[in-house]
């Protein structure tokens, strides 16, 4: 896309071929060949072992999604917003975290989820209609899903405000220190209330992260409709650093988003990580993305699989065999059917449960209404008895 | 027992303090609400006794104000915020409705919201637009919230506390016209009533008055200058607008079979019209007339010179008893 302008910035150069692969900010620490790059500021700091999590973590992430997606066809979901594509973005930053850190995550963090150590089976609840979050938020310090889009980076800054307030920033202690991550796509970007969570994030120099998984689409809008300037060049205006990284490298992810938390653990303040990556899927099993892209884009970035990357890199180095990939593969196999027997076997909520909690203290009024539908329902069971 | 005279903007100010120096858990923030002590200064001398981290200036945003105080009520906070004037709420909407209101329900009880919305509200100070809306309604209609309006300096300074005491998220309105208006005696050591009570405040035999916030006020003098003319009116404070507190009003209602329900928020589809909904199905056959509103009109809220034609006031509200008298 080509839009010249005496006061504007050229598209060409902002969207163009110079920026197609993610610019030359872009951070990257394993190629889609999978070879292992130095950069002068984020190292990798783990061993190959780790590496062999981090590709069992991915194909576990990637296996929840494509069950998830068939139970969705199935008819045993509604709808499912699928991850596919971005298992390193995600795997990378849930790895990076530490128990004490608060995620708030929006409705496609399926991968940091596991890494939070929630079930995957209580993310298809929501998804199923038979609850609005399954999981206990205080359980994995990992919040519930946000629909309303940008709505939790406001929570998360509020919530990193609370740490600061509870004393848990720059104290050096590796167990005490928090840090907030707040996750967000590429169309989250042009919400007022992501605009304003970076200003009270900058204001009073919040422990959060702000990581963006621009995954190029919002629904069917590209990047370019939502903004002018590459969106890590955003943080700058509000007054924290913005880092690029390859989105598709869990290596990368990783490096950035665990120095990016340390950043605002030690009191450093909030970071923007842009998480450059893309959405293979569909925006979710109700969307038809033939209608708004070339598939020749979707082709383009299947070479740079994030999975396939570090299979590539572990088979090369020779870091890896056929018994690890296979034991891998069983353990897939094992979770799918968790999650499709477990997906079946979950039961639908009683009328009456949609009256539970509305309070922490139930009103009266409220209470009498839900009494008359008690009885009210009553009369059809008599009725058949 | 000692007792002090004290305005509603005072009795909300001690009210704050009592609550911050109870538990430290309890955060004020907004805008303007530190040095300035907030345009009405309700929040004054708070930051300098309780410092700039627990009486904190935000960002100009109100959907930062209160997407932020859910964060820290997340964590475990009891954050007060204060909406600077009612018009101004509005861009915080979808946190409130959205997220503060259904934060317990989709958590299945897991995550508290002790948030307390403080928000001045109604006219008749000569303000500019956008200074003198009356919301109320937006907020009672959506459930998770719990909605609330004081009329009186006494009221303030208990009701403040125990909105802030509450597990449920509170909208807290505050007639901004009688913050410095009238002064009351204050007795710190007396036991106050529940939160979500209403309060009958006159007692009368011919005419039910229902009110709250700032028409509580032309209620009462509308019931004194009708008992020159040898017409009882009994005049509820509502005090709670979500719930209502509908036993006080079906009570009297029995008693006086004739209903007048003033506010200054728009009629249409505003507290009058549920009232009037809930009495006819409670009490259908007690009442002798139908139930009447005076409210603002349903228009935008005019220039302020002629506020007070659009605002219910005393003649407006003894025009409507006269005509359920006369039904
Ligand atoms: C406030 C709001 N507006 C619209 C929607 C409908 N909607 C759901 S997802 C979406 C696109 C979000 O795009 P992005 O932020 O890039 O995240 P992605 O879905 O790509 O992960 C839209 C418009 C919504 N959920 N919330
Ligand atoms: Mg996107």
């Amino acid at each position: 896309m080509t839009h010249q302008s005496e006061f504007g910035p050229d598209l060409a150069e902002v969207f163009g071929p110079s920026q197609q692969d993610g610019g030359p900010e872009l951070v990257q620490l394993l190629t889609p060949e999978g070879e292992r790059r130095e950069h002068p500021e984020f190292a990798f700091d783990l061993d190959d072992e780790a590496i062999k999590g981090f590709y069992r973590d991915m194909v576990l992430t990637r296996r929840i999604d494509t069950e998830a997606t068939a139970l969705q066809r199935h008819g045993e979901l509604g709808i499912w917003a699928q991850l596919l594509g971005q298992e390193a973005a995600q795997i990378g930053a849930g790895r990076a975290l530490r128990p004490q850190d608060y995620v708030f995550p929006t409705y496609r963090e399926h991968g940091v989820a596991y890494c939070r150590g929630v079930d995957p089976l209580n993310l298809l609840g929501l998804f199923r209609g038979v609850d609005h979050g399954a999981w206990n938020p205080n359980d994995n310090n990992f919040g519930l899903y946000t629909i309303v889009i940008g709505a939790q980076t406001l929570h998360a800054t509020g919530y990193a405000m609370g740490i600061q307030r509870d004393g848990a920033v720059g104290t050096g202690d590796p167990d005490r220190d928090a840090a907030v991550i707040a996750h967000f796509g590429d169309g989250a970007s042009s919400q007022g209330d992501v605009n304003e969570a970076f200003i009270f994030a900058a204001s009073y120099n919040a422990p959060v992260v702000f990581f963006c998984q621009n995954n190029q689409w919002a629904i069917s809008e590209p990047i370019e409709r939502q903004t002018r300037i590459p969106l890590y060049q955003r943080a700058l205006g509000f007054g924290f650093p913005g880092v690029r990284v390859d989105g598709n490298d869990v290596l990368a992810t990783y490096a950035v988003t665990k120095a990016a938390l340390q950043r605002a653990r030690d009191g450093q303040g909030p970071t923007f990580v842009e998480a450059y990556t893309y959405r293979m899927g569909a925006h979710t099993t109700t969307d038809d993305p033939t209608r708004y892209r070339l598939s020749d884009d979707v082709e383009h970035w299947k070479l740079k699989d994030p999975i396939a990357r570090v299979k590539a890199y572990l088979t090369r180095n020779g870091l890896a065999d056929d018994a690890f990939f296979g034991a891998v593969e069983d353990e897939a196999n094992e979770l799918g059917h968790h999650l499709r027997e477990g997906c079946k076997a979950l039961p639908d909520p009683k009328p009456m449960d949609m009256f539970a909690h509305v309070y922490a203290e139930e009103p009266e009024e409220l209470r009498i209404q839900r009494e008359g539908f008690a009885a009210y329902l009553e009369t059809f069971e008599e009725s058949h008895a | 027992m000692s007792t002090q005279k004290i305005t509603l903007a005072k009795g909300l100010n001690m009210g704050l303090r009592k609550a911050m120096e109870d538990d430290p858990k309890v955060l004020v923030m907004g805008e303007d609400v530190g040095k300035l002590g907030g345009v009405f200064r309700i929040t004054d001398g708070l930051q300098k006794d309780f410092g700039e981290d627990r009486v904190i200036d935000s960002p100009l945003a109100e959907s930062g104000i209160v997407g932020t105080a859910v964060g820290m009520a997340l964590r475990g906070y009891r954050p007060v915020v204060e909406i600077q004037f009612d018009g101004f709420v509005y861009p915080a909407y979808d946190q409130i409705v959205c997220q503060v209101a259904k934060m317990h329900y989709r958590s299945k009880g897991r995550s508290k919201m002790p948030m307390v919305i403080r928000i001045p509200f109604g006219g008749g100070i000569g303000a500019v637009e956008h200074h003198s809306e009356s919301p109320e309604a937006q907020f009672a209609h959506t459930p998770g919230l719990k909605v609330v309006a004081c009329s009186n300096p006494v009221d303030g300074y208990w009701m403040i506390q125990q909105a802030i005491a509450s597990d449920d998220p509170v909208i807290f309105l505050e007639p901004k016209r009688q913050y410095h208006a009238d002064k009351a005696e204050l007795d710190e050591s007396a036991t106050p009533e529940p939160l979500f009570r209403s309060r009958t405040v006159r007692q009368g035999t011919d005419v039910t008055v229902l009110a709250y916030g700032p028409t509580v006020k032309t209620a009462l003098q509308a019931a004194e200058a009708a008992s020159g003319e040898g017409k009882s009116l009994e005049v509820i404070d509502l005090r709670t607008l979500s719930p209502l507190d509908m036993g006080p009003v079906l009570d009297s209602v029995r008693r006086t079979g004739r209903v007048v329900v003033t506010h200054e928020a728009h009629v249409n589809l505003g507290m009058g019209s549920e009232l009037a909904s809930r009495i006819q199905e409670e009490c259908f056959y007690s009442l002798e007339a139908p139930v009447l509103r005076v409210g603002g009109f349903d228009t935008p809220y005019p220039a302020s010179r002629i506020e007070e034609d659009f605002l219910p006031d005393l003649d407006r509200v003894l025009d409507a008893v006269d005509r359920t008298l006369a039904y």
